[in-house]
């Protein structure tokens, strides 16, 4: 589990411990994952802090890495620019974080053959940059819709050991990512936008930690590169 | 940067208004053309220009183009 150590990351954590999983978590804050960890049942659950942007640290925290079952991609930050004022080393940074820093993992999961047969993996997405977008989403956007073009060819390399792989796709959900949009355009806009939503409320994480338990689990085992929407209805509208 | 200035590059994320509807004591908000649009391309415009972050609250508490750029350099 990337981004352990807050929000969705988090969140499904304790879920997937509540379901029997044991664990691994990653994430930069060293208190914050033991946050996590302390809200989590079950025992065996290991503590790897380290920044994943750093190859170097990738590396590491493979090497002591179990033998996997399931990932579950959460890491990632976001951002509000609009196309007209981007600057490079933001989109940089925000596609390193969100893109290269997780398919990289994946990558050195995959080689160092850290993931088991049947596993499932999965990325956490976003409705932004797939089904809908908003001013200054544009990069967040890409970066997220960059996440569910990779999983379509993903699925398909590893297929042959019955590893699926999906994607999640959220709409708003109530996490300290939250924080960047309500900053630049304040609680006034969170709420109108709260009332656009058909079951009138945003995402807690723990529902998109249940449909990540859904996906981690053999009761999806027939689900493979599929984006699955979970946004409280948001797009109908 | 200069209060002349600033109102100048307010004035220039606005596509359909001229640029003399520009003044510091401008009540931008009554403008047709603000909108969330223009909003988030003026708190761009105070960042890339000023090294500043504004918000939508600050907007909020901004009546004319010169309450904005006092806020913003009081930050």
């Amino acid at each position: 589990m990337t981004g352990a150590s807050s929000g969705i990351g988090r969140g499904t954590a304790i879920e997937c411990a509540k379901m029997g999983a044991t664990v691994v978590l990653s994430g930069r804050n060293e208190a914050r994952l033991q946050e996590t960890l302390s809200s989590m049942e079950g025992e065996g659950h290991v503590v790897l802090c380290g920044d994943l942007n750093s190859e170097e640290t990738r590396k590491e925290i493979v090497e002591k890495m179990p033998a996997l079952n399931g990932v579950v991609h959460c890491a990632g930050i976001s951002q509000i620019q609009m196309a007209k004022f981007m600057d490079l080393s933001s989109l940089e940074g925000i596609f390193q974080t969100n893109v290269f820093s997780p398919l990289m993992l994946n990558t050195l999961l995959l080689k160092k053959k850290k993931i088991q047969k049947n596993s499932s993996i999965i990325f956490i997405s976003s409705i932004s940059g797939v089904y809908r977008s908003q001013i200054g989403e544009g990069g967040y956007g890409a970066t997220k819709a960059a996440l569910a073009g990779y999983v379509k060819s993903l699925a398909l390399e590893l297929s042959a050991q019955g590893t699926r792989v999906n994607t999640i796709h959220p709409g708003v959900v109530e996490t300290p990512l939250l924080e960047v949009s309500n900053g630049t355009f304040g609680e006034e806009k969170l709420d109108a936008l709260r009332q656009k939503y058909p079951l009138k409320r945003f995402g807690k994480p723990e529902d998109i930690a249940k449909c990540a338990v859904y996906l981690l689990s053999d009761a999806s085992s027939w689900m493979t590169g599929s984006n699955i929407l979970i946004d409280g209805g948001f797009i109908l509208k | 940067m200069t209060l002349d200035e600033f109102v100048k590059a307010f004035a220039a994320e606005f596509d359909e208004t001229p640029e003399d509807q520009f003044k510091a004591d401008t009540e931008f908000k009554t403008l047709e053309e603000w909108g969330s649009l223009t909003a988030l391309s003026i708190i761009s415009m105070v960042d890339e220009n000023m090294d500043k972050t504004i918000t939508g609250a600050d907007i909020r508490a901004s009546k004319t183009i010169e309450d904005l750029y006092n806020l913003a350099n009081s930050k």
